[in-house]
């Protein structure tokens, strides 16, 4: 099965940012998706500098849809002064749809569509559709028709009080009726994850967002935010719990297998809202235009699961694949970045790419792949302390993995994620010279 | 760790950890699942013994080394070498003793339940503590053994009662059914729900919470009505005598088992554990030895035997099977495939009639998402199976394709010949003709080696028996596809040659002829229904006419007249007049019932007297069911055996199989063959000649009977 190998021409990645993640109900709680997707667009433009006329595409991934602006991509870009004639698209892969974004961005570039892709990702949990329920909504529809009273009455006719109860959507697999963090509960007992390494793991996490952001190392990534009515800047990630401790976090029940599950809200990431964007350029056109590009876009794939039994375990599937596609090994890479739906989920992944038994019974390989080594793994924190806007994290995780290289002084960058659906996403990025 | 804990069995392997909670792994060495057995209780013992004697365990959890199966339930092979009730009884008061020591250990336990925890297996898990299920598909507890026409004897009529009610557990020892986690939880069966992987873990974790003493079981609460009737002596004893009166209908007292249930949990509450155990035992040690509950051990292993195909590497894979013809059975055959993951293009004139029939596959498979047994989801991956058409082109790709088209030989000569304009060669044709020889449907068949009959019974999803009919023509690897196919399908499937009838619709088409006769001779229907109900049936042979439709019985007795007739026969020729009188049964609303249609089922009303017209007037002699019984029931069994003289049949193990899961057989009384051996060959030939002298030679016992009686053997070994 082929990954893709990057045929045709370069594509590479001059920057990359996002505005500041915020915890869902908290800053951005009056926002639509396309206001935050507005608001990185703008920013990365005028970081960047770039001509919005020289834009040949924009690509953001989305997860939850606003009916009111479902290719939430145009709206935003027009929002945010793209020229009318650029055109854009929204992308949904869930969790991995920036990733997609930017993937399909990168094939634009390879194939001689475009030179120049904005690629990145918007999301709102703070406002989720919440609609009536079927019965109603049919009758609403019917309604368009009637005229008389008599009409509207006969509308109403056969409705319950409780008809009118509103439905939130389901977080649920549509497939399997599992809630994500069940699945994340039964993954960690796969590989044995206990309770306390997932605490330990999230606890971890909090404390390198935490250092990240006071020694500035984050806020390279981040535009602020400054909204409506106050304007009061939004500059920093409110995700990261300065306060965790393990005790803390070992007080908390399990919430989602009762009572004896070990996936906790402390070891899970919260619901947040936030948007993240990048820009793509044919290597060329980088050079062209005077850009020094942060990195080379290598190699990536995307695979699928069982969404019944391997919901999350995508990213020990595309790993390997990648890897053997560009003829690497894990001692190669010098910066991994995973997505942290679930602190179980990161670990049990880890376990994965490093047991013997998964290696020869699952990914036909005479043996494990390998340890991922944890001073090399999201030193910036990840999902967990910084947030997980469904749609925006790809393009958070491929920015940071570039900004990394140089930072950490490495060659090569690998990142997976893994996605509702029992989907998984590996790529990997190669560090420009500068 | 702890080597004072190590046991001498490689049963059982206990594991103690750091914090004192000891593991009981049971792993039965070289065996697919977990039993019940006299190795396993002495394993129990020792480890229980082990358990007692190291001071450092504090609790322990008892889990299964199996994949996904916990214990399946007694070694009924073993209980087949007892030679006694006392031994029997031993057996059961030895697993009541091993349970009041896991009770009163001092020390908590836990049961920790991933797969199938049935019988033996459930109740060694109610001697515990505490109980932890696991969410896997295939977790599920049960008390069966009413299905063996036996009772739970380790301890199960009365841990079951105290722990989940009286009313609960009445009905799932009488039933013997499935209780799934979700309900296991609300009922109160287990405690706690975990996923597979986390079961060990989470076992350990309530071990020593119950240890700590931070856990204490909490038992489910019953509804408050539940709670009012089981609180009081004079309102348990209504539920008693109610459950009783249920068994008794359902039942005619044909199976000694239910009753004997019943007395077990009424004794053991009203008079206390001790007497209940006592009586459990003494009734368990009797039941073992009934004929009832041999009869239905027999076709428990007979059923299991035949769940392996015999010609197994010469099968082809059944991904995708075409359907001809979108009737109740054409639906019905669609339906159990694509409930079973293979594909289905159902084929009929025209798309509306084809679509028809997915609407059949729907209506049925929507029943169990609103019983909460499939998904939404798993519905519409089942019913998106399943694609009408109106042409042959899309059977292309089918890798079996079974008609279902009306009794009409041209007709079914005509679709096996367009059907073979279109499969791949080595595509196999099944007829799923309920009377026509497969040999005669083949005749024109440009490869007859592919065709077979495939006879399913209706209604298809709720009938278990597939009946392959294979010609001399027939290959191996056609019947080995079909057979797989049928297994897939959750068929049970036995192997006949071909010939009128086969084998099912032969003995029927006799059973249901003579029935005719009885009434031409001026028997009274519902007196005829309900001899043959207290037989054993599930209905009677007048109800049976009307479910399958008089006009499908009138064209049987055609078809089979024909090729049958000449000989010893007498056919009656009423049905083919009740047909053309358009009384056709349920399907008219007027048979020798009337029906009512009532919100898709249909409902059985009065007789209708009218049909009398047909049988010589109103005028009805009353018969005794004792001889309405032996004509109709002798009358089948004599076929069945002459089907197994003239090579019909293979085996009489098929012939049980083919009659009980097929035609509603009495399953106590194990099949035909099962049943002439238990009567011995003798006194039904005797019988035989009685009825051949009053009633003419249709009645002659066959040779092979004659040679059983002469010689005084039996079927069966």
């Amino acid at each position: 099965m082929a990954t893709a190998q990057t045929h045709g021409r370069s594509v590479v990645l001059v920057d990359g940012c996002r505005i500041p993640f915020q915890r869902s109900g908290t800053r951005y709680v009056d926002l639509m998706a396309y206001d935050m997707g507005r608001m990185v667009l703008k920013g990365l433009l005028t970081r960047t500098g770039l001509d919005p006329d020289a834009v040949d595409r924009v690509v953001m991934g989305c997860v939850i849809q606003d009916v009111e602006t479902s290719n939430v991509a145009r709206e935003a870009a027009l929002g945010a002064s793209i020229p009318k004639h650029v055109p854009a698209f929204t992308v949904t892969m869930a969790c991995i749809s920036s990733n997609q974004a930017i993937t399909s961005g990168a094939e634009l570039i390879q194939s001689g569509q475009a030179d120049i892709v904005i690629a990145g990702g918007t999301e709102t949990l703070s406002d989720p559709p919440i609609r009536v329920k079927r019965s109603v909504r049919k009758r609403l529809f019917e309604a368009r028709k009637a005229k008389s009273p008599r009409d509207y009455l006969q509308l109403v006719k056969g409705l319950s009080p409780s008809d009118l109860l509103p439905e939130s959507p389901s977080i649920a697999e549509y497939s399997t009726g599992e809630v994500m963090g069940e699945s994340a509960d039964k993954l960690a007992a796969m590989f044995g994850v206990s309770r306390e390494e997932q605490d330990e793991y999230a606890l971890l996490s909090h404390e390198r967002a935490a250092a990240a952001r006071d020694d500035g190392r984050l806020a390279k990534e981040l535009v602020p935010a400054t909204l409506p009515p106050t304007f009061d800047p939004v500059t920093t990630d409110n995700t990261i719990r300065d306060d965790s401790t393990l005790e803390k976090l070992r007080q908390l029940s399990p919430v989602f297998v009762k009572p004896f599950g070990t996936v906790t809200a402390g070891n899970s990431s919260p619901l947040t809202d936030g948007a993240s964007a990048t820009l793509l350029m044919s290597a060329e056109r980088a050079e062209a235009m005077g850009y020094t590009p942060t990195a080379r876009l290598r190699e990536y794939t995307y695979v699928a699961q069982d969404p019944g039994a391997e919901l999350l375990l995508g990213p020990a599937y595309a790993i390997p694949k990648v890897l053997d596609a560009a003829g690497l090994t894990l001692g190669d890479i010098d910066v991994f970045e995973l997505h942290e739906a679930f602190a179980g989920q990161v670990l049990a992944v880890l376990a994965a790419l490093d047991s013997d038994a998964f290696a020869t019974d699952t990914l036909n390989r005479a043996s494990a792949v390998g340890a991922i080594p944890m001073d090399k793994l999201n030193t910036r924190g990840g999902s967990v302390s910084l947030g997980h806007p469904f749609g925006a994290t790809g393009a958070r995780i491929v920015t940071t993995a570039a900004n990394r290289l140089h930072e950490e002084d490495g060659e090569l960058a690998l990142m997976a994620a893994c996605a509702a659906g029992g989907q998984g996403h590996a790529i990997l990025l190669e560090r420009v010279a500068s | 760790m702890a080597t004072d804990a190590a046991l001498s069995t490689d049963l059982i392997t206990l594991d103690v950890d750091a914090d004192g909670i000891a593991t009981l792994w049971i792993n039965q060495p070289n065996k697919q699942v977990n039993t019940i057995s006299e190795a396993t209780l002495t394993a129990f013992e020792e480890a229980i013994d082990a358990m007692e004697r190291d001071p450092t365990i504090r609790a322990g959890v008892f889990i299964s080394g199996k994949d996904a199966s916990f214990i399946v339930g007694a070694d009924l092979d073993m209980i087949k070498t007892f030679a006694s009730p006392a031994d029997v009884r031993a057996l059961s008061r030895r697993a009541h003793a091993l349970i009041r020591r896991v009770q009163t250990l001092g020390k908590p336990t836990v049961a920790a339940i991933n797969g199938p925890a049935m019988g033996g297996g459930l109740e060694m898990a109610l001697g515990c503590t505490y109980r932890i299920a696991t969410t896997h598909a295939k977790t599920k507890l049960a008390l069966p053994e009413v299905q063996l026409g036996l009772l739970p004897g380790g301890g199960g009529t009365q841990h079951l009662p105290r722990l989940v009610g009286i009313q609960q557990a009445l009905t799932m020892m009488l039933t013997g059914k499935n209780i799934y986690p979700k309900k296991a939880q609300r009922i109160g069966l287990v405690d706690a729900l975990i996923h597979p992987p986390g079961l060990h873990r989470a076992a350990k974790e309530a071990a020593r919470q119950l240890a700590d003493g931070t856990r204490t079981p909490q038992h489910a609460e019953q509804s408050f009505t539940d709670r009012v009737l089981e609180s009081n002596t004079v309102s348990r004893r209504i539920i008693y005598q109610q459950a009783g009166e249920r068994t008794k209908k359902r039942t005619h007292g044909n199976y000694p088992a239910p009753p004997k249930i019943i007395e077990c949990v009424k004794v053991g509450m009203e008079d206390g554990l001790e007497a209940g155990l006592d009586l459990e035992a003494r009734y368990f040690g009797d039941l073992v030895f009934t004929p009832e509950s041999k009869a239905l051990v027999s076709l428990f292993f007979a059923k299991q035997d035949a769940e392996k195909n015999p010609l197994k590497d010469h099968a082809q894979p059944v991904r995708e099977i075409g359907v001809l013809g979108a009737g109740l059975m054409g639906a019905g055959i669609a339906q159990v495939s694509a409930e079973n993951g293979v594909d289905v293009v159902i084929k009929d004139q025209n798309l509306e009639r084809a679509a028809g029939g997915r609407k059949h596959v729907w209506d049925g498979v929507h029943k169990k998402t609103t019983k909460g047994i499939l998904s939404n989801f798993e519905e519409d991956v089942i019913v998106e199976r399943v694609v009408p058409v109106d042409d042959y082109a899309p059977l292309q790709a089918a890798d079996v394709v079974i008609e279902a088209v009306p009794e009409n030989l041209d007709l079914k000569r005509q679709v096996l010949a367009d059907t073979e304009a279109v499969i791949r060669d080595d595509a196999v044709f099944a007829s799923n003709t309920s009377s026509i020889p497969i040999a005669e449907i083949a005749a024109e068949a440009e490869h007859p080696e592919r065709v077979l009959g495939m006879h399913y019974f209706s209604p298809v999803p709720q009938i278990p028996l597939l009946e392959l009919i294979v010609t001399e023509q027939t290959s191996n690897a056609a019947v080995a596809t079909a057979y797989d196919a049928g297994l897939t399908q959750g068929k049970t499937v036995i192997v006949v040659n071909d010939g009128p009838g086969f084998y099912t619709t032969r003995i029927l088409a006799l059973y249901m002829n003579e029935a005719l006769l009885l009434l031409e001779e001026g028997a009274d229907i519902e007196q005829g229904d309900a001899a043959m109900e207290q037989w054993g049936f599930p209905m009677g042979p007048f109800e049976l006419f009307d479910l399958v439709g008089i006009d499908v019985a009138a064209k049987i007795t055609e078809i089979m007249g024909a090729r049958l007739g000449g000989g010893d026969y007498q056919i009656s020729d009423r049905a083919a007049d009740l047909a053309a009188a358009n009384l056709l049964g349920q399907k008219t609303n007027l048979g020798f019932y009337a029906y009512e249609a009532n919100n898709g089922d249909t409902e059985q009303g009065d007789l209708n007297e009218d049909v009398y017209r047909f049988f010589g007037g109103a005028d009805r002699t009353s018969m005794d069911p004792d001889t309405i019984q032996q004509r109709l029931g002798l009358m089948m069994v004599n076929a069945a055996v002459r089907c197994l003289e003239d090579g019909i049949l293979r085996s009489p193990t098929d012939g049980d199989l083919g009659a009980v899961f097929g035609l509603g057989f009495p399953p106590f009384r194990g099949g035909p063959f099962r049943y002439v051996d238990h009567e011995g060959a003798a006194g039904i030939v005797m019988k035989l000649e009685r009825l051949t002298e009053a009633h003419g030679p249709r009645y002659a016992p066959s040779s092979l009977l004659r040679e059983h009686a002469a010689a005084g053997t039996s079927f069966h070994r």
